[in-house]
């Protein structure tokens, strides 16, 4: 919302400066967004006059100028068309600042010939679009005053930022009326909304459909005929007025429309009468009915839109646009004046459907003042026979205006309950009557009747609010919030706890943490799950952000080639957030996914680089376990378990038993990465932290250490075993031969080739005996030995090796 | 007597001689070894009445004595010369660049700062709440007092799922406000929550992404009123951005589930164009807040006439940038591993209110 300081005068009685005003208005919740002082940016254009305008000798289309400028007389050379002996014109002298760019004016030679001034376009100077020639100013202008003071463009723009509850600031009397509560002056009285009496009765009628009368889509509608006015272009403070927040004049007739819009918050619409065939009747339109609107584009209507129509055809869409046929023109002799109001609802979503963002509907959507359709006639009557003349007829009335009359109870004792500052009753009164509320009763509880330009009260609180922004937010003491507790309780479940966990172990194992988009590409998030219909956005920002993503890796990978197209081929990135698996609100699962690609560090002197594989997440993975507090030895690693986006033969299911999966690991397919535009290898891991058991033991004791005090052993085997054998049926065969005394079994090597046969490999490990009660004999540490040699080849079908 | 003062001279000029530990014992053993030149004298000890003995024996036992001191001297000082010999041998240079296997990779500066949130808010006794990202009509607009339809809806561009069998249309939470509906319909007060979480709004250019993170903040009891609003926040911002004072401004606005509405500001400085917070007379809007509309208590099912209570809600980014200097709010979801590795935290950097 932008007015000027002039405007904004013209409502309020007040010596504030800018800056107090400015301030104030943040202060009552009207958040300043810019205060343009444009005084300063045209100071150094001044007016001069053109004292003879004579043919440049080198150019046909430039003249040659003698201009006074007050003090002096200087030669321009000027290609405007309309550059004449004996006009005033608006000169910046070198030195001086040009508005439209900033730049500084410098004396130049054009075709050869001296010029030691520009005379400015309205565009140049910005004030306006118009840049088809020099302004001309006035004759009484006086030589070398300020420009800005002669086009009434000397005082400042003010722009607000409004939020959608205060419809009755989308007009400057609104903000004069709050500006004039907290005590910035007085609010004018408006004699221009005294009635004007109609000499005739209109030979325009009014109806509304009986449909739109019973659901209140347009509730009341006025008109007026007024005939014989002369339209044209507005006097110059109206266009100053509209120029000034960026508003194109067009003629009388529409920028009075436009000024009693931004000046009351009251939108209207006047009609070429004689374009009109027989009476108005508002009604809704029907299905594909087309109207060519002001703004040069038609629109097609449907069934739930609110039109003003003839009997012919509609005219205007209700509360948002006029049509371009009726509209007025210079030639406008006889006038149909609208004054109506609209549903909110109706005209949002009519607005929405046909995306017209218009002043009226900026207005109607929030919220008109039902009582503006009586006043705002006869401002509109009295601007319209002041400017264009013309003969006034009895005012035609379709409908009711609606005489809202919300009452509220207000306790006194809620400003300071609620507000926490003190506020006498008098002050809260004093202070709602200043805002248009008819207040009655005296403390403790008085009562008051909201004004019909504040549709936002609602409630109690309203009233508490009213008070407290006109009090001021600064005069609320701050308090300490007080503790319920001496010391905090744990901020964080036990289940947030381990999230926290999740992404500080995953980070601590040299992975770095990522965010990436809850939604992705449906293209590549097909390769992870069948997507349900329901997860697909009905609106996505683009189309390869379709749908929410049923697995975290997909954002992941992506991230890989676009690290890669970088130049960054050694990766290890991890996201712990949500996938979604159905389309229900909670139907998502937290996932800890991570994937590495390349080679384990840099290139390095230490020779230890070397190429990332499965085992480095299947590694990561078992550490998150172990810091989620499950063994990874009571994990089960599941060969045939992963799905389809991992390689087939390099991959696992982690399972708690045949249920329950915690997650997977391994080498990612290459038809995925292919399809995700990844090169090379990736290895990955999932891990669903939600499957992972919550230790069940309550309280914060640990099981007792149980350290042998006698010596431990340890014996190395070498196997030779086909090569398809599982190393975990090993590790398991020699555990279970005596799970008491063998606490470890570990391989420690793995060979194939020269020296094996095809099919065959070599596997080494080694088991660790930790007696309890006695120290072991050799006896006895080879009894063992060779029940494991045994239980080995029992379970593989391998064979020692000598 | 003179003998044993000769051998004496002689043995310990030989230790002195012995050039390695191998010459060295050599001696030992000539000298005290079995056969040794003072071993043979201490066996004719035997032979000797005792007054001759004692006396004889006990000069031969200091020479004995001085003879293993000495040994055990030249030893020493031998191994190390020979110590000292193979240090220097293998020095090597130590300006050679380190192992690189095990460095720390980085948490997102979004964990980082909600981590740091928590802490603060924790330590005033509240609690982490969460709730689904996809959300119903009902916990996103309607509870919050945005009928159908309200303009307030158009402040916000929501992202839709399709439309279901019955009609309705699921929506990308566009705020962290549904958890305050959903901890209102689960618990009773007093409750004090903060709710940090992914956010959607369907929106993308320099200053917007379609995803975002807000931490969304409620207190309802029976007695907490603006000032303590304004208590708790000017708390949080002086120890979240790690400042004694901070200049603060709440402005009067609007928002459909709060009433009285605020926005808060915090000072700043831009002189030079660059930001600094804290100081200076220019005003950085910060966060939303006020006291939970009536409406909204009783869509939870809580009397406004019995209880009240404050919300905020703020951009996680927003202050993650201003804190950080972070300049591009686009970069956060980018996963530029360069990004990541600067804006990065190591993982030990645990946001503590105690530890600072």
């Amino acid at each position: 919302m932008k007015f000027t300081l002039d405007w904004l005068k013209q409502h309020l009685d007040t010596d504030a400066s800018i800056d107090v005003i400015a301030e104030k208005l943040t202060d009552v919740g009207l958040e300043i967004e810019s205060v343009t002082d444009r005084a300063a940016a045209l100071r150094d254009i001044r007016v001069a006059y053109i004292e003879e305008a004579g043919q440049h000798p080198d150019a046909d289309r430039l003249k040659l100028c003698r201009v006074n400028t007050g003090d002096k007389i200087i030669q321009v050379v000027c290609g405007a068309p309309n550059a004449r002996t004996g006009i005033k014109v608006a000169l910046a002298q070198p030195g001086a600042i040009i508005p439209i760019d900033g730049s500084k004016l410098k004396p130049g030679k054009i075709r050869g010939v001296e010029s030691q001034g520009m005379m400015c376009s309205t565009r140049e100077l910005c004030l306006g679009e118009d840049h088809d020639g020099i302004i001309e100013l006035p004759e009484d202008a006086e030589i070398g005053a300020q420009v800005a003071t002669v086009l009434g463009a000397d005082d400042p723009i003010i722009e607000i930022g409004l939020t959608p509850n205060r419809p009755d600031c989308t007009g400057v009397r609104g903000i004069a009326r709050d500006l004039a509560a907290a005590g910035l002056g007085a609010l004018k009285a408006d004699p221009r909304q005294e009635a004007v009496a109609g000499s005739f009765d209109s030979p325009v009628g009014v109806t509304i459909s009986a449909d739109i009368a019973k659901n209140g889509a347009a509730p009341a509608f006025y008109g007026r005929y007024i005939r014989g006015v002369k339209n044209g272009e507005s006097p110059a403070w109206l266009k100053a007025r509209l120029e000034a927040i960026g508003l194109r004049p067009i003629s009388t007739l529409v920028d009075i429309t436009n000024l009693v819009t931004h000046d009351l918050a009251r939108p209207l619409h006047v009609f070429d009468a004689d374009k009109m065939s027989g009476d108005i009747n508002v009604r809704y339109a029907t299905n594909g009915e087309k109207l060519a609107a002001l703004d040069n584009r038609e629109y097609e209507l449907s069934d739930s839109m609110v039109v003003i129509a003839d009997q012919a055809k509609a005219l205007g869409i209700g509360g948002i646009i006029g049509g371009e046929e009726t509209g007025c023109v210079e030639d406008t002799v006889n006038v149909f004046v609208e004054c109506a109001l609209f549903d909110p609802i109706s005209v949002a979503k009519t607005g929405r459907k046909l995306q017209i963002n218009s002043d009226a509907r900026y207005r109607f959507e929030r919220g008109v003042d039902p009582q503006s359709i009586v006043w705002g006639m006869e401002v509109a009557t009295r601007l319209i026979t002041e400017l264009c003349g013309g003969e006034v007829s009895h005012v035609v009335k379709a409908g009711e205006v609606p005489a809202p009359r919300n009452s509220f109870d207000l306790r006194i004792d809620r400003i300071r309950e609620l507000g926490g500052v003190e506020v006498d009753a008098d002050q809260a009164i004093a202070i709602l009557k200043s805002l248009g509320f008819e207040v009655s009763g005296s403390a403790p509880v008085i009562t008051a009747v909201a004004p019909t330009w504040r549709p936002d009260v609602i409630g109690e609180a309203d009233l508490v609010e009213e008070v407290l922004r006109i009090v001021g937010y600064d005069k609320i003491p701050t308090v300490p919030l007080e503790r319920e507790t001496s010391l905090p309780v744990p901020a964080l479940s036990p289940f947030q706890k381990r999230v926290g966990l999740t992404r500080r172990t995953l980070a601590s194992r040299g992975m770095f943490e990522t965010v990436t988009w809850s939604f992705t590409d449906s293209r590549w998030a097909k390769l992870f799950a069948d997507l349900k219909p329901g997860l697909f956005l009905a609106n996505p920002i683009s189309s390869d952000l379709d749908v929410m993503r049923p697995n975290v890796l997909i954002n992941l990978i992506a991230a890989v080639g676009r690290n890669q197209s970088r130049g960054f081929a050694d990766l290890a990135l991890f996201e712990a957030g949500p996938e979604f698996f159905g389309d229900q609100p909670g139907d998502q699962r937290l996932v800890a996914a991570g994937l590495r690609s390349g080679s384990t560090t840099p290139r390095s002197w230490t020779g230890s680089r070397r190429d990332i594989d499965l085992f480095d997440v299947k590694a990561d993975a078992e550490a998150l376990l172990e810091a989620l507090g499950t063994a990874a030895a009571n994990v089960q690693v599941n060969a045939d378990g992963a799905p389809s986006w991992y390689h087939p033969g390099r991959s696992a299911a982690l399972q708690l038993g045949p249920k329950n999966i915690l997650g997977y690991f391994g080498e990612l397919h290459p038809k995925v990465l292919k399809a995700l535009g990844v090169k090379g290898r990736v290895v990955a891991f999932e891990l669903f932290v939600e499957n992972v058991p919550m230790p069940k033991k309550k309280g914060t004791g640990r099981p007792l250490l149980n350290a042998s005090s006698f010596q431990s052993v340890e014996r190395d085997f070498a196997f030779l075993l086909d090569a398809d054998v599982q190393s975990e049926a090993i590790v398991k065969a020699a555990r279970n031969v005596d799970r008491n005394l063998i606490s470890d079994v570990t391989i420690f090597d793995l060979y194939a080739g020269k020296g094996i046969e095809d099919g065959k490999k070599s596997i080494a490990f080694s088991i660790t005996l930790q007696p309890t009660k006695a120290t072991l004999t050799e006896e006895e540490i080879d009894g063992v030995c060779k029940k494991v040699v045994a239980a080995v080849e029992k379970a593989t079908g391998g064979s020692l090796r000598a | 007597m003179e003998n044993i003062e000769a051998l004496r001279e002689e043995v310990l000029a030989e230790i002195e001689k012995a050039a390695d530990l191998q010459a060295l014992e050599d001696v030992r053993i000539s000298a005290l070894g079995k056969k040794g030149r003072i071993t043979g004298l201490m066996k004719n000890l035997g032979q000797m009445d005792p007054d001759q003995r004692r006396e004889f024996g006990q000069t031969l036992n200091t020479v004995k004595d001085q003879v293993a001191e000495a040994i055990e001297t030249r030893k020493s000082g031998l191994e190390d010369a020979a110590l000292n010999a193979r240090l220097v041998g293998e020095r090597i240079d130590v300006t050679l660049p380190s192992r690189m296997d095990e460095t720390a990779g980085r948490i997102h500066p979004i964990s980082q700062t909600m981590d740091e949130i928590i802490s603060i808010f924790g330590e005033m006794g509240f609690a982490l709440a969460e709730g689904p990202d996809v959300e119903d009509d009902f916990h996103n607009f309607t509870a919050l007092n945005i009928p159908p339809e309200h303009p307030a809806r158009e402040m916000q561009d929501t992202f839709y799922l399709p439309e279901q069998e019955d009609g309705s249309r699921l929506v990308l939470r566009t705020h962290t406000s549904p958890v305050q509906i959903r901890t209102m319909q689960s618990k009773t007060p007093p409750i004090r929550i903060i709710a940090p979480g992914r956010t959607y709004r369907s929106d993308s250019d320099m200053t917007h992404t379609p995803m975002f993170h807000q931490v969304e903040g409620l207190v309802i009891d029976k007695k907490t009123h603006m000032g303590h609003l304004k208590g708790c926040l000017l708390e949080f911002v002086k120890t979240y951005f790690e400042l004694d004072e901070v200049p603060v401004r709440y402005r009067p606005s609007f928002f459909p589930f709060t009433e009285p509405s605020a926005e808060m500001d915090i000072g700043c400085s831009r002189k030079g164009g660059e930001l600094k917070i804290g100081e200076g007379d220019d005003w950085l809007e910060i966060l939303g807040c006020g006291m939970v509309h009536p409406r909204v208590l009783a869509a939870c099912g809580l009397d406004p006439n019995e209880y009240q209570g404050f919300a905020f809600g703020m951009g996680i980014e927003r202050i993650a940038m201003l804190k950080y200097g972070i300049p591009d709010l686009r970069t956060f979801f980018d996963t530029d591993l360069r990004w990541l590795k600067h804006y990065g935290f190591v993982p030990l950097d645990v946001p503590n209110m105690v530890r600072g």
